[in-house]
């Protein structure tokens, strides 16, 4: 089941969110049974609100494929976090399915839950949710506490996470005595340690300050490219979502307003809400070398290798010191031709005056 | 907009011209009921054939379960006795130099090096003064009732916390449990478990749990949303999450509760003693005060203060410390402290038979504090004697009688000097109508009723004022603060005084805790303000405040009886020195933390200081400040019935004498009266809590 909007990601779906609503209220089987619900979703919603109903999340349907950085953003209130709530089964959805490698989650017992939890997902939360009395250590290791392991593969694995996130030396400190970066470090190797498929991350850098945020950013990237997970990001913060997202969805009202690729999002805005996003967003941020390749004219072999997916961003200073131009290739190495200074303004000059190309 | 403010505006005019008219019908209704009180004399006491035979209820009722339960209990009795008889004799043959160890090293695990060497030097004074015996008798209570105590708290506090429904079901009993005095429970438990210790055992856990219910609810709910969640991502299952998270997360405010609870045990092994028969520090006390061996009360009464600050700061520690975060640490490096302890304790055992000093404190290192602290108390006596009397008798002739018996009975010959005349009450009468005239030229309508209503009550007095009078003054006032639920709650409250027949005394008791509230609220408030602006005096009172409320408040009459005798003026003292220090601390927090952001402000304005602590500080810490009141009326109404031992008449007396007589009834039916009005007055203050919320809340709208 490969969804036709996401041609840029290849792997297979891991995690696929199909039509979730969460709403608060009373009379909920009033509104969903087994055969689901016929009328026009905007109408049910506004009907649910009419008679005293919450909608959190509405007709949300999403996949996440292995491998790829999928962000939800929305400002507070939009259900972003109910969605990802609802994801893990913190908070239990009023209709729909979530379907794990294939699997329904929401129709696993509460054991079989606990099961998915220790084994295939890991969680970082806003605010860290670190156990106070815990030493940085024993946070780590706690998941792997409360499956029963012996002492020593406990040990072993939380060193090998602390280390993955930069924490060495601050084992045995309390979260208390740690800056919020540290702590939301903890947080991220706790989650990481029972090894995941899918790891959550609900605004984890928002509690932070805007240099520590950026830094933890570039880390989460960093962490990512080693480990490959498949990963659900939720934040509220724009550009924050264009850094690191593969492919992302803005909520708003709960509602779905648009998926796509952050090219995607600023190029072809759905609607007015999204266009007021990306309308501060330099252009220059969202093009990616492939998109201005040109075919060489002669021998790129003793040209600078630059890859495929590199922001044009990164190519200003290279191409200022190889004014001939730099070669790109792709992941598999093939060669997709050059970049040079003539051919990336050409690039840009068309963003800017046709909103309507895609460009890559 | 218009349409709005209309609709806001019309009815509150209309409302305040009903208050209005409400507040003249009832100062109308209160001045004809006083002065048709020499006409009707069911205007002045309630009539007896409306008066219901409560006590007897209570009698019959008590009778029919010790006839039929007598023996469950008695079983329990049973059961608790073995092993609190193991603990006061492990105690008794424990060397006290073992003793003192584990107390030290205690102290070492809660707080690090200072507290160690306080807890030596206390029980090395215990030890001086000869008092060993009876403190260990003391603690052997206290060891037993407070895990009992815990327990009951916190299984009772994770079921409140598990089911609303539970929480919901409790918090009245909790109440009643903190409000009731524990004089009036001592007799039914003495009914029903016979006497002995285990009665002290029973009244002091009945006293204890609740803060340990409460401190329970609250650490496990308020544990971050984000912790939950992390442990449920972790894989935790129910049990897990209960244990491993939530638990851990929340145990600073249970461990609180353990603190709270194991003050309010001692405080209750301590009064509890005066049934007699446990020969422990608390009957010590009594005893010589009975005596009037005021130098041997004194010594024993520090004994008390010493070990509720070693046991305070003990358990305080507990709650304070930072988890060490479990290193990887060997069983020796984890368990070593105790087992050295262990070790050092077995060898004074085994020493003790050649070196008899480390199990018996030998006699000649004792010192008779009592002698000379008698002499000394003598001498300060015989020199004070006029500055004292002097005190004594112009608060209870200008302030204590006037309030009680109203004016025109408390002023004679003998004590102001002149006797009240009629034409005194003309100028009295002229006086207040031209205050309130002012005042309602001012547009100070509230002040006016309060002067209209301050005036009558002074004239007539408290306990002199028609109960019809002071029915619907109270009714009224809680209909205007609370709406109709707190009327209908104030209503019955004082329906109960009346046909239980305890009218008479419970103003009594409302006197004289009005009187004490009152002081004790403008000292304590007036010296928080200090303390908030300064730290010097700050930090100087802190620790006479942390002592004040640390010590079984029996101890404080001590002094105070030594100096004035007993009477209602000690009575009023003590409460004072009790209750004052809640307004103190919930004053000084108050003004400190004040935003900052608006003190700022507030100065770049340029207000001066006075004006900075006036017009800002002072108001944006009211709420605080209202809290202390609160709180400064129940710690007085706690330290009434206490001070029932030093010859009071009201309700705090009834219960004492109903427990001396073994008048189940009549004790219980004055403790009621006194959790009754303590409950009222709790509730008045709530409820202008929330007027005062509302109002913040409509102006911010």
């Amino acid at each position: 089941m490969i969804d036709q909007s996401s041609a840029t990601t290849t792997g297979a779906v891991k995690l696929s969110c199909r039509n979730l609503w969460k709403v608060y209220g009373s009379k909920l089987d009033y509104y969903f049974d087994t055969s689901g619900y016929s009328i026009d979703v905007d109408s049910l919603a506004a009907r649910m609100r009419a008679e005293g109903h919450v909608p959190a999340a509405i007709d949300v349907s999403f996949d996440v494929h292995v491998g790829e950085i999928f962000v939800i953003m929305g400002l507070s209130g939009s259900g972003k976090s109910t969605v990802v709530r609802c994801l893990s089964r913190l908070v239990d959805a009023s209709y729909g399915k979530v379907l794990l490698d294939g699997d329904n989650l929401l129709a696993k017992s509460p054991k079989e839950l606990i099961e998915v939890r220790r084994h295939k997902m890991g969680m970082v939360f806003q605010n860290f949710g670190l156990l106070p009395h815990l030493s940085v250590m024993e946070n780590v290791a706690f998941p792997l506490k409360l499956q029963g392991k012996p002492l020593l593969e406990q040990r072993q694995k939380a060193e090998r996470v602390i280390e993955l996130v930069g924490l060495q030396g601050r084992e045995y400190a309390l979260p208390g005595q740690l800056s919020g970066g540290q702590q939301q470090r903890v947080g991220i190797a706790r989650s990481l340690i029972v090894e995941p498929d899918v790891w959550f991350l609900d605004e984890p850098f928002s509690a932070l300050d805007p240099l520590i945020r950026r830094q933890m950013q570039d880390e989460f990237l960093r962490i990512q490219r080693v480990l490959h997970k498949s990963i659900v990001f939720i934040t509220h913060d724009f550009l924050e979502a264009l850094r690191i997202a593969d492919r992302m969805a803005i909520m708003r009202d709960g509602k779905v307003v648009q998926i796509g690729t952050p090219t995607d999002l600023i190029l072809n805005p759905a609607d007015e809400y999204v266009a007021r996003f990306t309308s501060e967003v330099p252009r220059i941020r969202l093009l990616k070398t492939a998109a201005c390749a040109v075919p060489a004219n002669g021998d790129a072999s003793t040209m600078p290798q630059v890859a495929a997916e590199e922001p044009v961003e990164n190519l200003i200073s290279k191409l200022a010191a190889h004014p001939d131009g730099v070669a790109v290739h792709d992941t598999t190495g093939a060669d997709l031709g050059i970049v040079t200074p003539a051919s990336l303004i050409k690039s840009l000059a068309a963003l800017g005056q046709d909103n309507t190309h895609v460009a890559s | 907009m218009s349409q709005a403010d209309a609709i806001q505006t019309v009815p509150t005019a209309k409302v305040r011209a009903d208050v209005r008219a409400g507040w003249l019908a009832v100062i109308v209704f209160a001045l004809l009921c006083v002065l048709a009180q020499a006409q009707f004399d069911w205007l002045e006491t309630f009539p007896e054939a409306l008066q219901l035979p409560v006590e007897a209820w209570f009698n019959i009722g008590m009778d029919w379960i010790v006839a039929n339960f007598r023996a469950v209990f008695q079983t329990v009795t049973l059961v608790f006795t073995y092993p609190m008889g193991w603990i006061r004799e492990t105690l008794h043959w424990l060397p006290w130099s073992g003793f003192v160890l584990v107390m030290a090293a205690l102290a070492f695990k809660a707080r690090g090096a200072g507290l160690p060497v306080f807890t030596t030097l206390s029980l090395v004074y215990v030890l001086t003064v000869g008092l060993w015996t009876e403190a260990m008798n003391s603690f052997a209570l206290v060891f037993i009732s407070v895990p009992l105590a815990v327990l009951v708290g916190f299984v009772l506090g994770v079921w409140g916390f598990a089911s609303k429904r539970v929480e919901r079901a409790l918090n009245p009993v909790l109440e009643i449990a903190q409000t009731v005095p524990a004089f009036a429970y001592l007799l039914p438990i003495l009914l029903l478990f016979g006497f002995g210790p285990v009665v002290g055992l029973v009244a002091s856990v009945l006293f204890a749990f609740p803060p340990m219910v409460r401190n329970t609810i609250l650490g496990l709910r308020d544990v971050p949303s984000d912790i939950i969640e992390s442990g449920q991502m972790s894989g935790a299952n129910r049990a897990q999450l209960f244990w491993l998270v939530r638990f851990p997360a929340g145990r600073r405010q249970i461990l609180v509760g353990v603190n709270q609870t194991t003050m309010a045990s001692l405080s209750m092994v301590i009064i509890a003693s005066m049934i007699g028969g446990t020969a422990d520090i608390g009957w010590e006390v009594l005893s010589t005060m009975r005596k009037a061996e005021f130098g041997a009360s004194l010594v024993a009464g520090i004994v008390i203060a010493l070990m509720a600050m070693i046991l305070d700061r003990i358990t305080f520690g507990m709650a304070e410390r930072e988890g060490r975060g479990l290193e990887h640490r060997g069983f020796l490096k984890r368990y070593g402290f105790w087992f050295a302890i262990a070790g050092s304790i077995a060898l004074l055992i085994v020493l003790r038979p050649a070196l008899p000093i480390l199990g018996a404190w030998p006699e000649t290192w004792q010192i008779d504090l009592a002698e000379p602290l008698d002499q000394a108390i003598q001498w300060f006596i015989l020199a004070f004697k006029p500055l004292l009397e002097a005190m004594k008798n112009s608060v209870i002739f200008f302030v204590m009688l006037p309030l009680k018996i109203g004016l025109d009975k408390a002023v004679s010959p003998f004590t102001w000097g002149f006797g009240w005349q009629p034409w005194h009450t003309a100028v009295y009468a002229v006086l207040v109508l031209a205050g309130t005239v002012a005042a309602i030229h001012a547009g100070r309508v509230r002040l006016a009723i309060a002067v209209v209503l301050g005036a009558l009550v002074l004239l007539v007095g408290i306990a002199d004022m028609p109960w019809p009078a002071s029915v619907a003054i109270l009714v009224y006032f809680g209909w205007r603060m609370g709406g109709s639920g707190l009327a209908t709650g104030t209503a019955l409250a004082l329906s109960f005084l009346l046909v239980s027949g305890s009218w008479d005394k419970a103003m009594l008791s409302i006197h004289l805790t009005t009187l004490a509230v009152l002081a004790s609220f403008l000292i304590g408030t007036t010296l928080g303000i200090i303390a908030a602006q300064n730290d010097w005096f700050s930090r100087l009172m802190r620790p006479i405040n942390d002592t004040l409320q640390t010590m079984p408040p029996f101890v404080l009459l001590i002094p105070i009886v030594m100096l004035f005798k007993i009477g209602d003026f000690t009575a009023l003292l003590a409460i004072i020195s009790y209750a004052y220090v809640p307004a103190f601390r919930y004053a000084e927090h108050g003004l400190r933390h004040v935003s900052k952001d608006v003190v700022e402000a507030a100065t770049c304005i340029g207000a001066t200081p006075m004006q900075l602590l006036l017009q800002v500080k002072l108001p944006l810490a009211l709420p605080n400040i209202m809290l202390g009141l609160n709180q400064t009326i129940m710690y007085g109404m706690a330290m009434l019935v206490i001070a029932a031992l030093v010859g009071t008449s009201d309700l705090g007396q009834e219960v004492y004498v109903g427990l001396s007589a073994g008048n189940f009834g009549q004790g219980f039916v004055a403790g009621l009266g006194m959790a009754i009005i303590a409950i009222t007055a709790d509730r008045f203050c709530r409820a202008w809590q929330r007027n005062h919320e509302a109002r913040l809340q409509k102006g911010a709208a």
